[in-house]
Order: C-alpha cells, then sequence, then structure tokens
C-alpha cells in the first residue's frame, strides 16, 4: 500500500514523498515501514514500540486512534496511509 | 453557521469606506451587513511573519476594523523572501511599527493594536481577551499551544496554519463545537526531533498561500457564511500543489476541551515543550535549538569562541573540525571543514573513528545543531569534543566579514 511521507521525513526515505510498503495491518505495514527505512524507526515510536503521541496517522480520511481496530485494522493495497507530524513553523522561520 | 461577531449594534459605513468596499457590497454574502460585520470585527494576528504578513494585509484590504499585532522582533533583511507586509524601508525597526506602516498605507480607516511583546502565559489572557477571532501564525510550540489553551478557555475560534519547507496545515480550533490543537497533538514533539525551519528553509511563497487560507477562514467565521475548518485538518504539498484534508475528531480525553478537563488556567509551556524560553534578543533559531551563547560548558561540552579556533588554526593545532550543516547551506559558506549533517552523525559515527581521541570541534550555523552533534559524538566515546559558539555567523562576524550570512 501507499504510504506518504511528510516533508520533515522525507530526509529518512531517501527524499521520497510517497513509498509502498505490503502488509494486512496498519502494524503490519508500519514495522515493515521501520524496515526498509530504519532511520524512521525513532521519529515514530517511543522506544517502547508505542506511536509518538506528536505524530498521527491517517488510514484514507481517518486517524486511526478513532478506528474500531486501531492499529490492527486491516488494510489493503488500495488504501492509503498518511503521517502527519506537528510542524511549528510560521513566523520568522 | 453562526458569526463570530456579537450581534450589537453594526457601526455605519462612510461614503468613502462604501466605495472602497463597492465589490463586497455587491456580494449578496457579504453585503452591507457583512461589510459592518466586517468592520466591528477585532482580529488578532500572532506573530506578523511569513504567515501574519499575507494574513494581516488581506484582513486589511478586506476592511475588518481592527487588527492587533503581537511580534516582539525586527524586521531582518531574510525576512524578506516572505514578509511582504514588511519592506527593505523598514528594515531594523520593530515588525510591528513596520507592518502597522504597511496595513495603514493599504487602508487608513484601519485601527492596528501593537502588542509590541512576546506573548507569554502571564499576558495572553489579557491580550486575548479583546479580540473576536485569533490568527496564530508564530514559529514554535510553545506558543501553538499557549495560542490553544488560552483560545478554548476564552471560547474564541483560532484559525490556524503552519508550514514546513513545501508543506501547510491549516484549520480552525478552539470553537465549542469543533476539536481543539491539543485533540490533534496531545503533546509536542521533544525538543530536536522535528528539525526547525531556520534548519530546514520554507519555501518563501508557502507561508502566503497558508496565511491566505487563514484569513479566509478569518473572514468566513465573522460574517458566518460556508464552512470554516472546524473539525477539519487541510494540508498543502505546494510542489505537488495537492490540497488534501482530513477529519478531526474532538478527542474526549483532550486536557483543555475535554468535558473533564486537567488545563484550566494557562501553565508553563517552555517546560511543556521541554525547551528553554526564546530568548527576547537574537534569532529565533538561536532561542530554539537552545545556542549556547557564552556559557564555556554546557552539558558537558565546552564552547569554543571563533577567535579561539581561529588562534588554533593557525597555530596548526591537532584539531579536527566537523561541519555538521546541511549540503546546501555549504555551498553558501563554509571553513573547508568536512561535513556530515546532524540528522546522519549517528549514523556515520564510524566514518570518524580515527578522530576519536584528536580534539575536535563541531560547528554548523550558529551553534544549536552543533552543540547537539557533540553530544552524539560524546556520548559515541569521542573524549575531546568541543562545540563552536555562534557557529559560521560568529565566524563571519568576527573573523571574517567577507563571508556572508545567511
Amino acid at each position: 500500500m501507499k504510504i506518504h511521507i511528510p516533508t520533515p521525513l522525507r530526509t529518512y526515505t531517501g527524499g521520497l514523498e510517497t513509498v509502498s510498503i505490503a502488509g494486512t495491518t496498519v502494524d503490519g505495514v508500519f514495522q515493515q515501514l521501520t524496515v526498509t527505512y530504519p532511520d524512521l524507526k525513532q521519529h515514530l515510536f517511543t522506544p517502547e514500540g508505542k506511536l509518538r503521541s506528536f505524530v498521527n496517522v491517517y488510514l484514507n480520511d481517518d486517524d486511526i486512534r478513532y478506528l474500531e481496530g486501531k492499529q490492527e485494522t486491516a488494510v489493503t493495497d488500495a488504501d492509503e496511509l498518511t503521517i502527519i507530524p506537528s510542524i511549528a513553523g510560521g513566523l520568522s522561520s | 453557521m453562526p458569526t463570530a461577531i456579537e450581534e450589537i449594534t453594526l457601526p455605519k459605513l462612510s461614503n468613502d469606506e462604501i466605495a472602497r468596499y463597492s465589490r463586497h457590497l455587491i456580494l449578496p454574502e457579504v453585503g452591507m451587513e457583512g461589510q459592518q460585520k466586517l468592520k466591528a470585527a477585532k482580529v488578532l494576528c500572532v506573530g506578523t511573519g511569513g504567515l501574519g504578513a499575507p494574513l494581516a494585509m488581506y484582513l486589511a484590504a478586506a476592511g475588518v476594523g481592527t487588527i492587533g499585532l503581537v511580534d516582539f522582533d525586527t524586521v531582518d533583511a531574510s525576512n524578506l523572501q516572505r514578509q511582504i507586509i514588511h519592506s527593505t524601508a523598514t528594515v531594523g525597526k520593530l515588525k510591528v511599527d513596520s507592518a502597522e506602516i504597511m496595513l495603514k498605507g493599504l487602508n487608513p480607516f484601519l485601527n492596528v493594536v501593537k502588542h509590541n511583546t512576546m506573548l507569554t502565559s502571564a499576558n495572553a489572557m489579557e491580550i486575548l481577551k479583546d479580540y473576536d477571532v485569533i490568527a496564530d501564525g508564530t514559529d514554535n510550540f510553545q506558543t501553538r499551544y499557549l495560542v490553544n489553551d488560552a483560545c478554548v478557555l476564552l471560547n474564541k475560534p483560532n484559525a490556524y496554519g503552519s508550514i514546513f519547507r513545501f508543506e501547510g496545515q491549516a484549520s480552525v480550533f478552539g470553537t465549542k463545537e469543533g476539536p481543539c490543537y491539543r485533540c490533534l497533538y496531545p503533546e509536542p514533539p521533544p525538543p530536536g526531533l522535528v528539525p526547525s525551519c531556520a534548519e530546514g528553509g520554507v519555501l518563501g511563497i508557502l507561508p502566503g498561500l497558508v496565511g491566505v487560507i487563514q484569513a479566509t477562514e478569518t473572514i468566513k467565521l465573522i460574517l458566518g457564511i460556508g464552512e470554516p475548518l472546524i473539525g477539519r485538518l487541510l494540508l498543502v504539498d505546494a510542489l505537488g500543489m495537492s490540497f488534501r484534508t482530513l477529519k478531526l475528531r474532538k478527542n474526549v480525553e483532550c486536557p483543555v476541551c475535554g468535558p473533564n478537563p486537567t488545563v484550566t488556567e494557562l501553565i508553563d509551556y517552555d517546560q511543556f515543550c521541554g525547551i528553554a524560553p526564546p530568548s527576547e534578543v537574537g534569532p529565533l533559531e538561536v532561542a530554539r535549538d537552545k545556542a549556547v551563547g557564552d556559557q564555556p560548558v554546557v552539558d558537558g561540552i565546552p564552547q569554543v569562541t571563533v577567535e579561539e579556533l581561529k588562534r588554533k588554526l593557525d597555530a596548526k593545532e591537532d584539531i579536527f573540525v566537523l561541519d555538521v550543516r546541511e549540503p546546501h547551506e555549504y555551498l553558501i559558506s563554509n571553513l573547508g571543514a568536512p561535513q556530515i549533517p546532524v540528522g546522519e552523525v549517528e549514523r556515520r559515527v564510524g566514518e570518524l573513528a580515527a578522530q576519536k581521541n584528536r580534539e575536535v570541534v563541531v560547528h554548523c550555523r550558529s551553534g544549536g545543531r552543533s552543540q547537539k552533534a557533540a553530544l552524539i559524538l560524546k556520548q559515541a566515546g569521542f573524549t575531546n569534543v568541543s562545540n563552536l559558539a555562534g557557529g559560521i555567523l560568529a565566524w563571519a562576524d568576527k573573523i571574517d566579514p567577507s563571508m556572508p550570512k545567511y
């Protein structure tokens, strides 16, 4: 499935804005994503393996926190995941 | 959609104002009543930078009666690549004064209220309480959370926008029916994990694009028309030129806007974000990245001055200088040192194995990133690592005035 990588994290995917990762659940896809791009891991997950609270993940148009299965939600190749990190730029930046 | 303006006796428009706003007045969705609502409206722009510049200018042009400006900075030449409310002639002036000149030039009917101060927990409620809509265009997480919480506590809508390189976000937070910034991001990222804009750069027109979206949302809130971005997050990708909106939900466990709030007054946001407060002087990057001015040792890393480095280089002492900026920064100016970007130091530390017991001086643009890199090297077992205080900017200031600053 397609995963949209936001600008701040593209450094860790070799500049790619979308990557294709196979998997059957949100969690499975994310595990595979951090195997393929190991530098992403510390930016997405805490050392305990929990998704960091300032990173939001959307399955298509829905926040996975509000899906019934949360990270265990089943996915198909036609679905898309989007990572939305906090950005603060604006004034002097 | 209810209007953000209290239905009081609306102010009358003069004939000059009627002529000026004619394209609004003949638009049924605005009309005379809408234009009077705009005149009655008070909008606070937090920041007069990349986002605040187009935002305030369009609000002024549209006939918003009162615009408040919060900024403590002065205009710098490097602002002008995107902060079109300022100009070459106002470099060095206070941003609130510079912005006022442009806004009043555009629309003399406008009332500008200048708050030449840093927004803090101590003054935010007092400043925000007089406004109908708050437009947040700040550049740091502390102020983002501060503005959010103050808006929720005061029940004021917050037209939110933020940018990074080629990407932007916009939403409307802080309304009764919709989520707030904390529903989306309960906690800020730890310092250092997300690169700051000063490190990352920004495409100059992007804040224009996003700031105008904030202005659009502000006008809609005042007029009570259309569907504001309440409960939706707009994602803007300037390179792909794609716009997406994602559904946002009110978090029932939100500590500010949830049914059982634990944050019922403003807190210490520097502490919440785990960073030192932004300094009132100097570039914001320094504040954000905790650049370490005059302290000789910070977190176990000795701070070397540019004069000291120059002396060591001239004396041909056995030192290894490492540049931890990005390759494109190297092309602007450099000290001829080998380069590993700060984000890659940990992974590529093996390349530096031969330097482990040498004296290593790490430098970046202004001293923030190199401090981070120095800590990584120390942790990796390097025995003699120091940080170049003030970075290559200090070198340009004090050693080589011919060097360009960026």
